[in-house]
């Protein structure tokens, strides 16, 4: 006869299993859409560069495409960095300010604005993008008006410049890091700010010491939800640059579309790279090593 | 800390910094939840607001603490004025209800936070004494969310007290607390208290933690101050039916008051005639309630000798009896239908009484109090 433990341990490893069961979906989902990619563009990375659509390829692990395609790309790569990163900063502001007043100070509009906050999702990514072409345009309103108070000379221009791939980079991405950043403020128990002004904490003092820490998981949120897309992005630059202004995306994209897998896989597993190096230096600076 | 203690003592000997109060009132829009509230507090007492939730008494020590700003009246610390001085700014901190810790930071980075906001940097010396005092020295580097309610309770005192303000506001500190850890906090914020010498104001709806700790105790009622004083002369002269029933129990009998005789007043119960003391009488004509607290009910069988009777009233008979080890609690129906609450010590004097019995009631006039009829005789009776 079972006894009452036995029955327990029963039950627990039925518990046991049922957690595998659950994973088991979404296991196969990405092994068969993410991991099995992901070597493969790790074998694209290291073939023959000789290799053409004609020809066919073979993968000869061959390293130096990394050392050719750093050599190569490596202003692309840096003006990459340089632009997901200033949108990223831009982004944190815009969406830190936002995302406080939708969190304190909205009171009952909180949900609209919520709304409002996700309404760009509604349209896609590149009509919203195209429609930044129209804004900035060399006679569209914001130069007229730029001219016209003489904040800008007679030739001077929005469109295809570094100015235009950022604002839309930062357009594109700020939901993503006011959703976050809203999540993590809402949470603050408002007690705890009360309590830092009882302890002598000016209302400037008390947010560094009390509301940033308190939001640091949003922020750490927000800023790889932004950062780490708009890295690989190439819309904004493609539609709103010159080719002065193109990005690592832009340059993948050109080589698939010429067929030289081994330099478009060896620049795209070296983005990938840098992104998770940066991302590790990031989370262990923040103090949130408990996110990963 | 010395030079710290020395300015807290400095200030003590400078004469009264008492916090003052005076005609103090908050409205919000629907109500008024502090009604031209007029109140001092001693320098080193430990003053308890006691009353019923949603009386104006959380509000009151908000805007003590600046986190509410009054819509008129005054708030004096000594001689200066603080009504709409920065929260930050005046020398009050609080221990919040639910603590309100902050989870980022250890137990000693929490305690210090005060102390490194004035901009002081030699911080740990103060903050290993302050956690001596609270008895949580080996968990210094905890942080808040690992330590039980207790001990939190206590590091939100800790934090509080590092700063040695003028007065320590609490706002039922021991709410949260199950009963047993309640009561050992009770003495051991009493003993912080006497040690530190700092004015406490402590708010609570929980009469027995006012009396076990306050030197006086403002009972609170719908934004105004029923009645002020020691714990034992609230309790034992209440002035108001509300606070004879939110301060323990009463027993509330309408009377017809006679008039005054002497250093007595007299009235006419249920046929009977009793005294009240006239200091003990808060009313003098017309019909008013004559109150006596449960324990101060004398109880015999009908027809038997009653111990150092009193007033009595005959007639009665016991409808419940609880026995509840130190003593007896009895329900008695009086012949005008009103049951009476007696609590009899279990001296083993007489053997207890059961369901039924015939009995007389009798009391010392000394202990009966008189209060005026116009106001409702179920007034802070706790629903629970």
């Amino acid at each position: 006869m079972a006894t009452l433990d036995d029955v327990a341990h029963g039950a627990n490893a039925k518990r046991k299993l049922t957690g595998y069961w659950l994973i088991l979906p979404g296991a196969v989902w990405l092994a068969v859409f993410f991991v099995v990619p992901f070597f493969s563009l790790i074998s694209a990375s290291l073939y023959d560069p000789s290799g053409s659509v004609e020809a066919g390829y073979s993968m000869t692990w061959h390293i130096q495409n990394f050392a050719d395609a750093f050599d190569q790309y490596k202003a692309t790569l840096g003006r990459s960095l340089l632009y997901s990163g200033v949108a990223t900063a831009v982004c944190l502001v815009l969406g830190y300010v936002l995302a406080y007043a939708i969190a304190f100070k909205a009171g009952r509009w909180k949900n609209l604005m919520l709304i409002l906050v996700i309404a760009p999702f509604f349209t896609s990514f590149l009509l919203r993008t195209l429609s930044w072409k129209l804004i900035l345009a060399d006679d569209g309103f914001v130069v007229d008006a730029l001219q016209t108070v003489h904040l800008m000379g007679d030739d001077g221009r929005l469109l295809n410049t570094q100015f235009a791939v950022i604002a839309g980079l930062t357009y594109n991405f700020l939901p993503f890091m006011v959703l976050p950043l809203y999540a993590s403020l809402e949470k603050i128990d408002l007690r705890l700010i009360e309590a830092s002004s009882d302890l002598y904490a000016s209302p400037i003092r008390g947010f560094f010491k009390v509301t940033w820490p308190l939001s640091m998981p949003g922020i750490v949120a927000g800023t790889l939800l932004t950062f780490i897309p708009a890295a690989g992005d190439f819309i904004n630059a493609e539609l709103l640059g010159s080719p002065n202004e193109r990005m690592v995306g832009n340059e993948i994209q050109s080589l698939f579309d010429i067929g030289d897998y081994a330099a478009a896989g060896a620049l795209s597993v070296m983005l990938m790279a840098i992104i998770v190096a940066l991302v590790i230096v990031f989370i262990r600076r923040s103090g949130t090593e408990e996110l990963v | 800390m010395r030079s710290v203690d020395s300015a807290v003592e400095e200030s003590a000997t400078a004469g009264s910094r008492s916090l003052r109060l005076s005609q103090l009132t908050k409205e919000f829009a629907a109500f008024t939840a502090v009604k031209a509230l007029d109140l001092e507090v001693p320098q080193g007492s430990f003053f308890a607001l006691l009353g019923p939730s949603g009386c104006g008494k959380t509000t009151t020590l908000r805007m003590v603490a600046g986190l509410e700003t009054p819509t008129s009246g005054t708030i004096h610390l000594g001689d200066k004025e603080v009504t709409y001085e920065k929260p930050y700014k005046r020398p009050v901190n609080t221990v919040f209800q639910n603590y309100a810790l902050f989870p980022h930071l250890d137990i000693s980075k929490n305690v210090a936070f005060g102390l490194q906001r004035r901009g002081i940097k030699e911080v740990k010396k103060q903050v290993d004494e302050m956690l001596e005092l609270v008895e949580l020295t080996s968990q210094a580097h905890k942080k808040p969310a690992q330590m039980s309610g207790g001990q939190q309770q206590r590091v939100a005192l800790a934090r509080a007290l590092i700063n040695k303000p003028e007065v320590l506001l609490l706002d039922e500190p021991l709410g949260a607390l199950d009963l047993k850890l309640r009561r050992s906090m009770q003495l051991e914020l009493k003993r912080i208290q006497t040690e530190v010498g700092l004015t406490f104001v402590h708010v609570t709806h929980d009469q027995e933690e006012a009396m076990t700790m306050a030197d006086t105790i403002a009972v609170m009622n719908q934004g105004v101050i029923e009645q002020m004083g020691a714990p034992s002369e609230l309790y034992e002269n209440p002035r108001t039916t509300f606070v004879a029933n939110f301060l323990g129990q009463s027993n509330l009998i309408a009377a017809e008051i006679q008039g005054r005789e002497g250093g007595q007043v007299k009235v006419r119960v249920q046929g009977a005639l009793a005294s009240i003391p006239a200091e003990r009488a808060h009313s003098e004509s017309g019909s008013g309630w004559l109150g006596i607290r449960p324990e101060k009910v004398l109880l015999a069988e009908a027809g038997q000798q009653i111990d150092a009777p009193g007033d009595v009233i005959t007639g009665g008979y016991i409808t419940d009896v609880s026995f509840v080890g130190v003593s007896t609690q009895y329900m008695v129906k009086m012949p005008w239908g009103q049951e009476l609450m007696v609590f009899e010590q279990n001296t083993g004097s007489r053997r207890m009484l059961s369901t039924g019995t015939k009995v007389d009631i009798s009391w010392r006039p000394e202990y009966a109090f008189l209060l005026d009829a116009s106001q409702d005789a179920s007034a802070g009776i706790e629903d629970e």
